[in-house]
Formats: C-alpha cells, sequence, structure tokens
C-alpha cells in the first residue's frame, strides 16, 4: 500500500471531498490541479453530500490482487445529487435487488486488509438509501 | 481534392498531403496461446523471423531503421522495461534506434502510427513494428491488476474496479438505455467463435451458441465468460516501408492509407457522454479522411472486441450504424463475412485471444491477410479496404489504421 498516496488522499477517500469554484460554482470530484490560466485558489474544498442514485453497477468476480478474496462484490457509477458521477463499490445490499436509479447513500468503510506495512485503508463505498 | 476536415484535424490533414506513402512489406504472428514453453524473447523472435521470411525478396534485418515495441503490460507482468533495445538485440540488429510504446489496449495501434510517421515524413524508409504479450507467468489476478493499471488508478482501480467491470456497467446502462436483454450481444462472440474456426493460430478454434451463452457463468455481471475475452501470449511483426523500398523488395501491394490516434477522458466518471466512444469516432473519422474512403468503401474491419458492447460501442463511434443499433445489426448478420460491416474475421479479442498490447498489430496481420485473400473460411469477398481499430483502457486511446490493396 503507498502510504503517501494515501495520506494524500484522505479528505477525498474519506468524506468525498470535491472542490468548488469560488466564482462559477461548479463543483468536481476527485480534486484536480488548476487548469491552464487559473490558480489553485480558484478552487475550494467541498464536501459532497454523499446522495445520489445508481447510473449502472456490476458485479465483480474476476478482481485484481488486492480484491481478490472479496469477491464476488458490487461495483457502480453513481449519479451525485450535485450532478456529478463517481465510480464506487455498493454495499450492504443484494445485486438481484439493485436496480438503475435506485437512491444511494455513501458510506465509509475499509476496504482492504492491512497490507504489508500494516495500514487500514478505508474509502467511500455506497450503500441504498435506508428507509 | 476532398473537403477538408475542420479544428484540430486540419492541421493534421496539411501534414498528411505532403506525407510518402507507406506500404506494408510484410506481417506475421504467433498462435495466440497459453505459451508456457515461449518466453517473451521467443515469442518475438519467432514472429520477427517470419516477417522476414514472408517477404518476396531477402533483407538484411540491418537496414531497418526504426524498431517500435508494444506492449501493454509486459513491465508490469515480466518486470523488464527497455524492450526497444532487448528485442534489437534479440533480433540481431543491435545500434538501431528502438523503443517502446505504451498505451495499454491501444499500444499495438499507436505503435503503429509512429511507425506511418516515421517513414511517411522521410525519417525512415523500413520500420519493424513489435506487438508482444507474454501474460501466462503470472496468475489470473496478476493480469487482471496488470489491466487495471489502464483505467484510473486513484479512483477507480484503488476502489475495486476493474477494466472488465468499467466495461460490464457500459454494457448496463447501454441496455437500459436502449431496451437490449444482455444476450442482445451473444451475435458478437458467437461470429469470432465461428470465423476462429479457420485460423490456425487462434486460442478458441470451437463454435458456441446463444444457449451457451444464456447459461454461462458471470464474469462481471453483466458480462459472462463468453462474452469475456482471455489474456493469452503472442508476438506479431509488421514491416513497413516507403515505396521506393516497398517496390526493391517486390512487395508494393497493400498501403497503410490512413492512420490516427486520439484520446478520450481517461476516468469513464469524467466523461459526459458515456455510450459514446469519442476518441473511436475521432481517429477513425481523420484515418477515413486521409484515406479518401467512405464508410461504403470499407469491406472488412478489425475492433477491439473484448465484448460486445466494446465492438457494438466502436461500430457506432465510428458511424457504421446508428447509436443503439448495433446489437440488432449483429443479429440480422450485419458483422458475418458476407455482413455490411465483417468483424472479428479471426476470431477477434475473444476467439483468437486476448494478446492485450499487441492486439493492434495482430489486427494488421489479420487484414492483410483479408486484402490478401487467404483468409480461408472467413474470407471477406474481394476485399480491397480495411479499417483496424484498437482501444486503451475504456477507450481513452483509440488508433485508427485504413489499409488499402492497390
Amino acid at each position: 500500500m503507498d502510504l503517501a498516496k494515501r495520506w494524500r488522499q484522505k479528505p477525498a477517500y474519506y468524506r468525498l471531498e470535491g472542490q468548488r469554484h469560488r466564482t462559477s460554482g461548479e463543483v468536481r470530484f476527485p480534486p484536480q490541479p488548476p487548469r491552464v490560466g487559473e490558480s489553485v485558489e480558484e478552487w475550494e474544498a467541498y464536501p459532497l453530500q454523499g446522495t445520489g442514485e445508481i447510473y449502472s453497477f456490476a458485479g465483480v468476480r474476476a478482481a485484481a490482487t488486492e480484491y481478490e478474496a472479496q469477491t464476488p462484490y458490487l461495483v457502480a457509477l453513481v449519479r451525485l445529487d450535485e450532478g456529478l458521477l463517481v465510480s464506487a463499490q455498493l454495499t450492504d445490499c443484494d445485486e438481484a435487488e439493485l436496480q438503475i436509479g435506485q437512491r444511494v447513500e455513501m458510506v465509509t468503510r475499509r476496504m482492504s486488509d492491512t497490507g504489508p506495512d500494516g495500514l487500514l485503508v478505508y474509502a467511500y463505498k455506497f450503500r441504498p438509501v435506508l428507509r | 481534392m476532398p473537403s477538408m476536415p475542420s479544428g484540430a484535424a486540419s492541421w493534421y490533414w496539411d501534414k498528411v498531403m505532403n506525407m510518402q506513402p507507406v506500404y506494408i512489406v510484410s506481417s506475421a504472428a504467433t498462435p495466440v496461446a497459453e505459451n508456457y514453453h515461449s518466453s517473451l524473447r521467443d515469442l518475438a523472435a519467432a514472429a520477427f523471423h517470419a516477417a522476414l521470411k514472408g517477404l518476396p525478396t531477402a533483407l538484411d534485418p540491418q537496414r531497418i531503421g526504426m524498431l517500435y515495441v508494444a506492449s501493454a503490460m509486459n513491465s508490469i507482468l515480466e518486470r523488464q522495461t527497455e524492450l526497444g533495445a532487448l528485442l534489437a538485440t534479440t533480433f540481431g540488429v543491435v545500434g538501431i534506434p528502438a523503443l517502446t510504446v505504451e498505451a495499454s489496449g491501444a499500444s499495438g495501434g499507436v505503435a503503429l502510427h509512429q511507425a506511418h510517421l516515421a517513414i511517411a515524413s522521410g525519417a525512415a524508409d523500413l520500420v519493424a513494428v513489435v506487438g508482444v504479450e507474454k501474460v501466462t507467468d503470472r496468475l489470473d489476478a496478476d493480469i487482471e491488476a496488470a489491466r487495471a493499471t489502464s483505467i484510473d488508478s486513484e479512483f477507480e482501480a484503488e476502489l475495486g474496479l476493474t477494466l472488465t467491470s468499467q466495461w460490464a456497467l457500459l454494457m448496463r446502462r447501454y441496455m437500459h438505455e436502449y431496451g437490449y436483454a444482455a444476450d442482445a450481444f451473444a451475435p458478437f462472440p458467437i461470429n469470432a467463435h465461428a470465423n476462429a474456426a479457420s485460423n490456425a493460430g487462434a486460442l478458441y478454434r470451437f463454435g458456441i451458441n446463444a444457449d451457451k451463452y444464456r447459461k454461462a457463468t458471470q464474469i462481471a455481471s453483466p458480462l459472462n465468460m463468453l462474452d469475456t475475452s482471455t489474456a493469452a501470449d503472442g508476438a506479431a511483426v509488421v514491416l513497413l516501408a516507403s515505396e521506393p523500398v516497398a517496390r526493391e523488395l517486390g512487395a508494393a501491394h497493400i498501403r497503410l492509407a490512413g492512420g490516427a490516434i486520439a484520446t478520450d477522458a481517461l476516468p469513464l466518471a469524467a466523461r459526459r457522454d458515456l455510450l459514446w466512444l469519442a476518441a473511436a469516432e475521432r481517429s477513425s473519422r481523420v484515418a477515413m479522411q486521409q484515406a479518401q474512403v467512405r464508410h461504403a468503401d470499407v469491406q472488412v474491419l478489425d475492433v477491439t472486441d473484448p465484448h460486445g458492447i466494446v465492438a457494438a460501442m466502436a461500430l457506432e463511434a465510428c458511424g457504421f450504424v446508428e447509436r443503439g443499433t448495433a446489437p440488432r445489426h449483429a443479429a440480422d448478420g450485419g458483422i458475418t463475412p458476407q455482413g455490411s460491416t465483417p468483424l472479428a474475421t479471426a476470431g477477434g479479442y475473444k476467439a483468437r485471444g486476448d494478446v492485450g498490447g499487441a492486439s493492434g498489430v495482430y489486427q494488421i496481420v489479420e487484414l492483410v491477410r483479408q486484402l490478401q485473400g487467404t483468409a480461408g473460411a472467413a474470407q471477406v469477398a474481394n476485399a480491397r479496404v480495411a479499417l483496424a481499430q484498437c482501444l486503451g483502457g475504456v477507450g481513452s486511446t483509440a488508433a485508427t489504421h485504413i489499409l488499402i490493396r492497390d
């Protein structure tokens, strides 16, 4: 696991923190470098609400090394209420009960077991909105 | 003179009109297989020797002015970089300029484009392009991890998404928007498997049917095992030459008449229209303009088709069928060797085997057979104009080439 890389992205991984443009109000995620002609100050940190609906979903049965032990698991593209898309895992649900358009909310979950450097890796997943 | 395209393509166009013609003088590939007995060097050498042998006139390999090596996963799976120098050594041509080109699954097409430019600009008059992938030294999860390096490493792969699951997301959305069931995509792998039966170098030389497709195990639902390619080992070589050298070698028959590469936003979430492969569209438009061919002129195609959804989206983006209609077109027989847009005539990624970054070079080898009329049972009658397109990642890079038999 890449310690510094994880640490650097903590606000995005832990609380879905994106950026908002101070003048235009444009919201984006994940945080990105300023575009040509912009200064870093034009974008402020902006935590997203973490609610939205499923744009599409898929069940993963052949995973990469890091996630192999967790198969099968679900992934999705979620259309957030702020209008943008985010890719993430789904949790606390069965594939058979899912559908496109379903309301989901963000939760912080442990992503994988401690690696060689003993780091607990947390990030966002989405689950169907509890009623 | 045909009308000028606008925007970025117009600059390209100006340059292209002054370029020298480029010929494909020889091409060869190893069978695609789980080849535990061969190393990356063995495979590349076998393809290189076969390509030299395929020339009508003997050629001193020292005359090769440039060697481009395409590989998507080698540096990760085999932990070997600097394939240019390594393969120049293996081929006995140490000293020539050689380098690796990497653009994930589009590596082969992007390397071919570099070769095209090198000759067309006059910088070289004989160039070798080698596509090579050696994957079976590693286990499946390592291969899946290597493939996932072509999607966003921080906000897709890191969170558990894979390249296959990204295509699965697009497939489910496509089904939702255009009203298809998953088995509407069955004609793509069925056609690929039927065609592979007559390709001695294909990984899977057996037919499948719609019933087997429906019953196949899920890999990344809605994608099942019979709609998902298998990564395997292979190497392919294409030799390109300027017109004078091609004539000297007695091999000025197949012209690389157009070629272009283009890019799209790499993270899926950053795209405005997820069901449209913008790089595929742009690169095919520029390549066809260069070659001065229209859609109706193209008689045979080879596109990136690890899953039916990819072939469907490529056909639509390249303008051969309307948006949302590719599965119906395939069901009507449009993609068979007798159809209007024959696909995967050598088996495609699905049945020939998925050779990763070498795919774009394999496509050329297979289309050259079509243009020479030696493609066996999957031969497209009187094929003279062919289109090859390979994609990297989820279509974030696209390379398209037009081949014409003069």
